[in-house]
């Protein structure tokens, strides 16, 4: 007989890994990233391929050059890809989308310790980073190319025209999925939210966060006078609420911290939406709670069962 | 109301339908004088001697021990030092077996008070069955006994694989009812709780059709939610107390036994003949021919398994207990003692060992966590070495269920770091 293995309980593991999870949120992304393509073509898929393809050879090298364990294994870089892809508008410069990449996975990630080490979800970062660097890029309003090519309003998201009282797409349209210049993997609701159960079905996320946030929005713009069905199914809300306020490592651990995340990012999506300079507040939303969560973990610290304070 | 953390397992209960056999007898047991927690005997015996069933041969005057009697009739050949789980160094006896199978003289005992209860209990060599080996009769002792009005009893069995307890209650329903009446009835308690996962519903039914129409005694189906059998856990689902900080159960009125356990103490007032044997469940994926097997006390795993009929070339891992918390030996001669309730064997691809990664603060740890605890925030502090922290998040309240490291996506040693810290705060 072989020599026998002696290690502490417990002897079993749960089949979910860091590797399986990840490759749920791609799963989840898919359809999001289908509706991209059937609406805007082959440059959809041209640069999600692209942002998925940049973030896993950044991410490599960055753990190459730093002499730690390779993590590309873990798919974590091709979720951050794909998610930036799909926060991109379709026209967007293949470089400027490169440049995204390496701000997410270089400087947010890697520089901070790669995963689970972060302060904010790098495709949240670099979106905003883009945004304020390259905002006319990122806001389509130079289009290269003609990728818009029925109804094509090139100048800015349907909030933006919203904001500027100019025509608007049908509450059906923008459920289902309408061409517009707004980031491409925000053009249909649908999609989103058919991602978003999958990734409840399979217990990565907690619904308790798109929920509340979303909620918030939909309560909050119905009270200041806004169109909250509209407000719900415009720009990034389900795109931020499904797949960027539930990053485990920039949101709290517990349900009640993520109820504060979550009403804490509807109330500034929608002070920014309503009052703010920029159209779209999702991105500013996410990034401020995401700076927020150790304080917010801090609060809502579980209370041990039968612990006394001392 | 609080609900409290845990996991849903696979069950495996592949030995519930494994009627108890008995283990034919082996030429020769060690029955080591520390089954139990707490403080070794002393032997009684000596080399050379004669002993039957039954027969005490090992006693302590520590008030937290447990007696240790004979399983086998034959003679003593060897009084030894052997290293016991945790690494002390105990002693055990080795008998050398004649086969005969005499009953060392007894007769039934009586018992009407808490007393003669806790007398009998002692003297019936009794320590939680379940896997625990906490002393029975210190529990039944509880000074202050009129304040306690609950008995709970564990046939909730949350492990994996293991039916030990679930064949009690199939083949001694009857045992394990009267128990629970004489324990009730010695210590004046008004209400029994039997606790038992709903993944054993003919047990459930058999149990609650012989109790039913009666509000002394409740069986409980208890969701099939590791770690049911957890004695906090078990507490608060069945009569919704906590027990705090540096509480014992009777201190908020609730007394927990095993149902083999008591269904035991039963059958040493009716004959007084004391604990002698255990059922063991042996099982693993590669195991055959699943087996539920009453084995005298000091038999040695390799000898059960040898009667199992075990491909042993396959075992990697060899575990006396369940996945979760069973402990894993090192060695095969090692004897089957009274809180063994599985040999379970683990194949190479069970034994693998998954690479840790970095925490991704997905918080499945706190969701698991039956103790509320954050085991990610407490391998923090413990690998900073931070006792002030490590106090604060009361990793002390930490019963070593193996949750958290179970659902941890990135495999890492949760439960592990729990007890390393434990340790550390102790120390000083």
């Amino acid at each position: 007989m072989n020599q026998l293995i002696v290690s502490p309980s417990p002897h079993t593991r749960s089949s979910v890994t860091t590797r399986s999870i990840m490759l749920d949120v791609v799963i989840a992304l898919l359809p999001a990233l289908a509706v991209a393509a059937w609406l805007f073509g082959g440059r959809a898929l041209l640069v999600a391929a692209v942002c998925v393809g940049s973030s896993v050879l950044l991410e490599f090298l960055c753990r190459r050059l730093m002499k730690r364990d390779q993590t590309i294994g873990d798919l974590s870089a091709v979720v951050t890809g794909l998610l930036l892809a799909l926060n991109l508008p379709v026209g967007i410069p293949l470089w400027v989308a490169i440049f995204g990449c390496f701000i997410a996975i270089v400087v947010v990630k890697q520089l901070f310790g790669g995963i689970g080490q972060n302060f904010a979800n790098p495709a949240m970062a670099a979106r905003v980073i883009l945004l304020a660097s390259f905002s006319g890029y990122m806001t389509a309003r130079s289009v290269p190319g003609d990728y818009l090519a029925v109804d094509a309003i090139a100048s800015a998201t349907p909030l933006a025209r919203m904001a500027a009282d100019a025509e608007t797409s049908s509450l059906l349209q923008m459920f289902l999925g309408v061409k517009s210049t707004c980031a491409m993997g925000e053009v249909s609701a649908l999609a989103l939210l058919i991602g978003g159960c999958y990734l409840v079905f399979r217990r990565v996320i907690s619904p308790v966060t798109p929920l509340c946030y979303i909620g918030t929005v939909f309560v909050l713009t119905g009270l200041l006078g806004a169109d909250p069905v509209r407000q719900i199914l415009a720009g990034g809300l389900m795109l931020g609420a499904i797949f960027m306020a539930t990053d485990y490592t920039t949101s709290p651990a517990t349900t009640k911290g993520k109820v504060i995340f979550a009403l804490g990012c509807g109330i500034i999506t929608v002070l920014i939406r309503l009052y703010g300079g920029y159209p779209e507040g999702v991105s500013f939303a996410i990034l401020l709670m995401n700076i927020l969560t150790p304080q917010i973990d801090k609060l809502t610290m579980k209370k041990p069962l039968g612990g006394k304070t001392a | 109301m609080l609900k409290l953390g845990g996991v849903k397992l696979f069950h495996f209960k592949n030995s519930k339908d494994a009627a108890t056999v008995e283990l034919p007898l082996p030429s020769q047991v060690k029955i080591p004088l520390l089954q139990h927690m707490g403080a070794g005997c002393q032997p009684v015996v000596a080399v050379g001697e004669r002993v039957l069933t039954g027969q005490l041969i090992g006693d302590s005057d520590a008030p937290m021990s447990v007696p240790v009697h004979s399983s086998v009739t034959g003679t003593v050949t060897a009084i030894e030092d052997y290293v016991a789980a945790g690494g002390r160094v105990e002693k055990q006896v080795v008998i050398q077996v004649d086969g005969e199978q005499e009953w060392f003289p007894s007769q039934p005992v009586e018992v009407h008070d808490q007393a003669s209860l806790v007398a009998a209990a002692r003297a019936a060599g009794l320590a939680g069955l379940g896997g625990a080996g906490f002393p029975t009769h210190i529990k039944l002792a509880y000074k202050d006994i009129d304040r306690v009005d609950a008995l709970v009893i564990n046939g909730a069995e949350c492990e994996p694989y293991i039916t030990s307890d679930y064949r009690e209650m199939m083949e001694y329903p009857d045992d394990i009812i009267a128990g629970v009446e004489l324990v009730q009835r010695c210590l004046g308690i008004s209400r029994a709780y039997i606790g038992i996962e709903d993944n054993k519903p003919e047990a459930i039914q058999l149990l609650a059709g012989k109790l039913s129409g009666r509000e002394d005694i409740r069986v409980e189906s208890l969701p099939s939610l590791y770690p049911q059998g957890a004695e906090k856990v078990l507490i608060y689902n069945t009569t919704g107390r906590i027990i705090e900080e540096g509480e014992i159960p009777a201190d908020k009125g609730v007394i927990v036994m095993n149902i083999t356990t008591v269904a035991n103490l039963w059958r040493y007032v009716q004959t007084g003949r004391p604990l002698t044997h255990k059922r063991v469940t042996v099982d693993g994926n590669f195991v055959k021919k699943p087996l539920n097997v009453r084995v005298p006390l000091g038999a040695s795993i390799s000898y059960l398994l040898e009667f199992a009929g075990v491909e042993m070339e396959k075992a990697r891992k060899v575990l006396m207990g369940g996945p979760m918390m069973g402990m894993a030996v090192y060695q095969l001669d090692a004897p089957i003692i009274k809180n063994n309730n599985a040999i379970l064997l683990l194949d190479e691809k069970e034994a693998e060992f998954a690479p840790t990664t970095a925490c991704i603060r997905c918080g499945r740890c706190i969701g698991a966590c039956p103790m509320n605890l954050m085991p990610a925030a407490l391998e923090r502090a413990y690998d900073q070495v931070d006792e002030e922290t490590l106090k604060k998040l009361k990793v002390n309240l930490c019963i070593n269920c193996g949750s958290c490291s179970y659902v941890c996506p990135a495999k890492r040693h949760l439960a592990q770091k729990n007890q390393l810290a434990k340790g550390l705060l102790r120390k000083k």
